[in-house]
């Protein structure tokens, strides 16, 4: 009885000391089928950290659960609305995504690749990009807004069916010189506060910048949920919001440089499983 | 019609007589409160679902009056007892007179 009771005692405590903060040591499964990878070695080419972790295990409890059933997460809403979409023709073609790719669960492993090298275009491109290819080229429809509701609906759907496979972007080749610039922007500073985003992201994670627990800013869970402003949001406006925090100019969504950077963010993800739509605060 | 507005229900497919089951409700809906204003100052006009109901064999089991503090997206989630096999029928209420309806059949043994 007197160890019970202790032991009531020592998990109030620690519930007092981490209750707000997350169960870093959590693991992810969703709809109790799909194993997320959430920390896992760093890759080769990172230098400074021994473990890369999903921005996941940083949130809170009831954050970390919304993501864990699709009934729950908000994301999912935004697939289904995506779901409707592929299957709808749209442009001077008359085609639809279906009337190539089948279903979407065709496209599983696609979202663990972007950004990748395009030979055909000889440029690099985001997952976004090559959805406009498709829309312009092959359908003769308009190009979505980069990080606009329907490109992020599409891109969370295409994440979905690639969750809990490895991200694996390549970073030789032809890609090299584009990740070799958004590691240089990476490491760059800028703006009033002087503040690059290995600063928060490399040299304090998992410390509280305020009242925000520091992530790795790994972007594996992108496009992702956002309980403040309940809509989903990508990762190109993330850097955004990020470099504009730093009260900086930004560079704008779609740039040359946001590509070269989200390359890079991508593969120091690399080998965390594709999880979006995520959840977070 | 408010756009792209989707019901969406969790219910068991089978409990055990007098169980008490979790059910699980969501509808997507912008669910716009009437205090915001556009990019010109002009106001945007208050369109929410404003009641959402279950019933059970026709039996009622919840009824929620709703305000537009209510975010975007409604969840709910609510426990009942379920003593007999039957259909649950959901109800969503909109500002615009729209009605959206969704049923899920439930085996007791």
């Amino acid at each position: 009885m007197k160890l019970l009771i202790k032991g009531g005692i020592v998990s109030a405590a620690l519930f007092a000391a981490f209750g707000a903060n997350a169960d870093e040591e959590a693991s992810l499964v969703i709809n109790e089928d799909i194993e997320i990878t959430v920390r896992t070695d760093a890759p080769a080419h990172l230098d400074n950290m021994r473990t890369i972790y999903s921005g996941w295990v940083y949130r809170s409890d009831e954050t970390q659960a919304l993501q864990m059933d699709d009934f729950e997460n908000p994301g999912m809403i935004f697939v289904d609305d995506a779901i409707d979409v592929w299957a709808s023709a749209d442009g001077s073609e008359g085609k639809g995504c279906v009337d190539c790719h089948n279903e979407p669960a065709s496209m599983a492993g696609v979202r663990a690749t972007y950004p990748k090298w395009n030979e055909e275009a000889g440029e690099v491109r985001t997952l976004a990009m090559q959805v406009n290819g498709c829309r312009t080229e092959r359908m003769g429809a308009e190009e979505w807004k980069y990080d606009g509701s329907d490109m992020l609906n599409m891109e969370a759907l295409l994440a979905s069916v690639s969750r809990g496979m490895p991200v694996n972007v390549a970073i030789d080749g032809p890609a090299q010189s584009t990740w070799e610039m958004g590691k240089e922007l990476y490491y760059t500073r800028t703006g009033q506060l002087d503040l690059s985003c290995a600063n928060c992201h490399e040299d304090n994670y998992g410390n509280n910048i305020r009242a925000d627990h520091l992530s790795q800013g790994q972007i594996n869970g992108f496009p992702t949920y956002r309980l403040k402003n309940a809509k989903l949001n990508g990762v190109q406006s993330r850097f955004r919001g990020c470099v504009r925090d730093t009260r900086a100019e930004t560079y704008a969504v779609g740039s040359d440089e946001f590509i070269a950077l989200e390359l890079y963010v991508a593969s120091r993800g690399n080998g965390l499983s594709v999880e979006g739509p995520s959840v977070r605060n | 019609m408010a756009e792209n507005v989707k019901p969406r229900v969790r219910v068991p497919r089978d409990a055990t007589a007098g169980e008490t089951i979790i059910i699980k409700t969501l509808i997507s809906h912008k669910m716009e409160s009437g205090q915001r204003k556009d990019d010109d100052g002009n106001v945007i006009p208050r369109s929410i679902i404003n009641r959402f109901t279950c019933t059970f064999n026709g039996e009622s089991v919840i009824d929620v009056a709703m305000e537009p503090a209510i975010s975007t997206n409604p969840y709910f989630e609510f426990e009942v007892t379920v003593p007999e096999s039957g259909t649950f029928e959901f109800t969503w209420y909109d500002d615009d007179g729209d009605i959206y309806t969704d049923t899920k059949e439930i085996a007791v043994s």
